[in-house]
């Protein structure tokens, strides 16, 4: 569903023989898994550690204390102000992201107790039109920055984007300065930003807030980006090097400061939170 | 945001309509200047005209960030390198004396010949680029010195070497470094404004575009090949998501549209100095007198207001 509306992601996987995988098989060793199953494992393979997309609810479940979270801005929706039509209108998609993914926006914002230091959170949504950012998510996602500021909190950022969404034009392009005013205003207020990347983060949001992080942490074989592999590719006509761009090799080059398997980032973030909650 | 726009221009205009009457011919240049700004803000560009801008921002006669500096500046002094890994000349910084101050100015720079334009990168910028940006923009802070920047880019370099050394990052802390900035900053999209490579030295307390000019989230051909999953519907595309100046002043994404010579910047090169130096002044004169943290605090403020949802 997504491949038509992202911008600039690929997945790092060969295609099956098929064309189509089934969502719960794992594209790198083809272990099939139950929905509860899944869910069970957080969405990481039980046999080779590759790691799912997850859906933004489930993140929430996991990362913040049983009972703690509660969702802000929920009734913020996408309009479409350039009346954008493609090969269907943006209007229809939007509906659709909604239907499939239970979901307002590609992005969920809202206070919660992380191991007990209260924080507040934002969550990406891949599923719903590739996690890109249009005014709707840039204004949910300046809204949790104002909500940690107010409350004197670190915001907690889970990124998954392919980037600025394309049928909002040149308003996608506004969210990036946007996004940065927001956390500019927070750091002033004294709350950290811990920007957490999972896979992909790419385009518009790793040039935004997601490479803002005080501390950057990403998921394991994680695409952060800012041109897709394809566009890289095409232009410099180079073989890319093997982890070109994932988790591993940003980590190598300094861009991230820990890649962090899934299971681990409750206690990381803990352990993180413990240590900015001594922050003046 | 359009009417604010609109409302600062009829004010220009009526006062001097009045001052006509005693100034005299030298003043017919200016109203005639002021009254183009204003149709053309009330322009609603058809499907034809959006494709020409399109056409026209790429024309490869069309005046570059050096052209405009050589006539608009006095003294410039060219900065060089990121202090850090290299020269990124797709960039080019520096500072010059415009009426009589010192600003700093910034801009994109595409090449004429081919050994230029491959020296340039076509305007694409490294990471290295836009930190050389930074710094500048930093000095300037430092001095009280107004940061000019002139954007003209296809969009940032996604090449292997740009992204190893962080092009995301380099382009999001640009953005930051430009909203913390307290001293007068205007933006001028000169050519294409392509994206993230654009915005990157875009985010100032006012955003200008030349008549002429595209701002858009993506190319043309880049969304075509999206979303129609064929380059070739490139102009469909361009109508679907308007990159003109009509529709990013109308949307609030930029602040006012600066006049081109009859037929196009590439026409006139001299006159087309001549109408963005005008603007220019118009926007530093706006600015004047604003408290430092007050011009930091208005330019988040409307970079935060920015986006249209329900």
């Amino acid at each position: 569903m997504s491949e038509r509306i992202d911008v600039s992601i690929e997945s790092k996987q060969p295609e099956g023989p098929s064309g189509k995988r089934h969502p719960n098989t794992c594209p790198v060793c083809e272990s099939h898994y139950r929905d509860d199953e899944l869910a069970e494992a957080v969405w990481v393979c039980g046999q080779c550690g590759h790691h799912f997309s997850m859906p933004a609810r489930a993140r929430v479940d996991q990362l913040a204390d049983a009972g703690s979270w509660q969702e802000e801005a929920t009734e913020i929706r996408s309009d479409d102000p350039l009346g954008f039509f493609d090969l269907r209108p943006y209007s229809e998609r939007l509906v659709e992201a909604e239907l499939n993914t239970g979901l307002g926006e590609a992005i969920v914002v809202g206070s919660a107790t992380i191991g007990g230091h209260a924080c507040e959170l934002a969550v990406m949504d891949f599923a719903f039109m590739g996690g890109s950012m249009g005014s709707a998510v840039g204004e949910k996602f300046s809204r949790a920055c104002d909500s940690a500021a107010e409350r004197g909190l670190p915001l907690v950022s889970v990124s998954a984007s392919g980037g600025a969404r394309m049928q909002e034009g040149i308003l996608s392009l506004m969210q990036l300065p946007k996004t940065v005013a927001a956390v500019e205003d927070m750091h002033d207020a004294g709350s950290p930003l811990i920007s957490v990347m999972t896979h992909p983060t790419t385009a518009g949001v790793l040039a935004s807030f997601a490479t803002l992080g005080d501390v950057i942490i990403a998921e394991p074989g994680a695409l952060l980006i800012f041109a897709g592999p394809r566009v890289v590719q095409q232009t410099t006509r180079e073989k890319l090097p093997e982890d070109f761009a994932l988790s591993e090799s940003n980590f190598r080059l300094g861009h991230v400061d820990a890649v962090v398997p899934r299971p681990e980032l409750p206690s990381v973030l803990t352990r993180l939170l413990g240590l900015f909650a001594n922050a003046q | 945001m359009r009417s604010e726009a609109e409302l600062r221009l009829r004010e220009r205009l009526s006062k001097l309509r009045s001052m006509r009457l005693l100034s005299g011919a030298r003043l017919d240049g200016e109203l005639e200047r002021l009254e183009r700004q204003l149709e053309l803000m009330q322009a609603e560009p058809t499907e034809e005209e959006i494709w020409r801008s399109v056409e026209l921002a790429r024309h490869q006669d069309r005046p570059y960030t050096l052209d405009y500096v050589e006539r608009l500046f006095e003294d410039f002094f060219e900065l060089h390198g990121d202090r850090a890994q290299g020269d990124d000349q797709a960039i080019v910084a520096g500072l010059g004396r415009f009426e009589g101050r010192t600003l700093a100015v910034v801009g994109h720079q595409k090449g004429r010949d081919l050994k230029e334009r491959t020296a340039r990168n076509f305007g694409m910028a490294y990471p290295e680029g836009y930190r050389k940006a930074m710094r500048t923009m930093r000095l300037a802070d430092r001095f009280g010195f107004p940061v000019v920047t002139l954007v003209d880019t296809p969009g940032a370099y996604p090449g292997v070497v740009a992204e190893e050394h962080g092009q995301g990052g380099a382009i999001a802390a640009s953005q930051a470094v430009m909203l913390r900035l307290t001293v007068p900053t205007v933006a001028c999209i000169i050519g294409e404004g392509g994206s993230g490579g654009a915005i990157a030295i875009a985010v100032a307390d006012r955003v200008l575009m030349q008549e002429n000019a595209i701002y858009s989230v993506i190319s043309p051909e880049g969304c075509a090949a999206i979303l129609w999953r064929d380059a070739s519907q490139a102009r469909r595309a361009a109508e679907a998501f308007k990159p003109d100046a009509a529709h990013c002043l109308e949307l609030g994404v930029i602040d006012g549209i600066v006049v081109e010579p009859e037929g196009g910047a590439h026409e006139d090169h001299d006159e087309a100095a001549r109408l963005l130096g005008e603007s220019v002044r118009e926007a530093l004169d706006e600015l004047d007198g604003v408290p430092r943290d007050e011009l930091r605090r208005r330019r988040r403020a409307k970079f935060r207001s920015l986006g249209v949802y329900a």
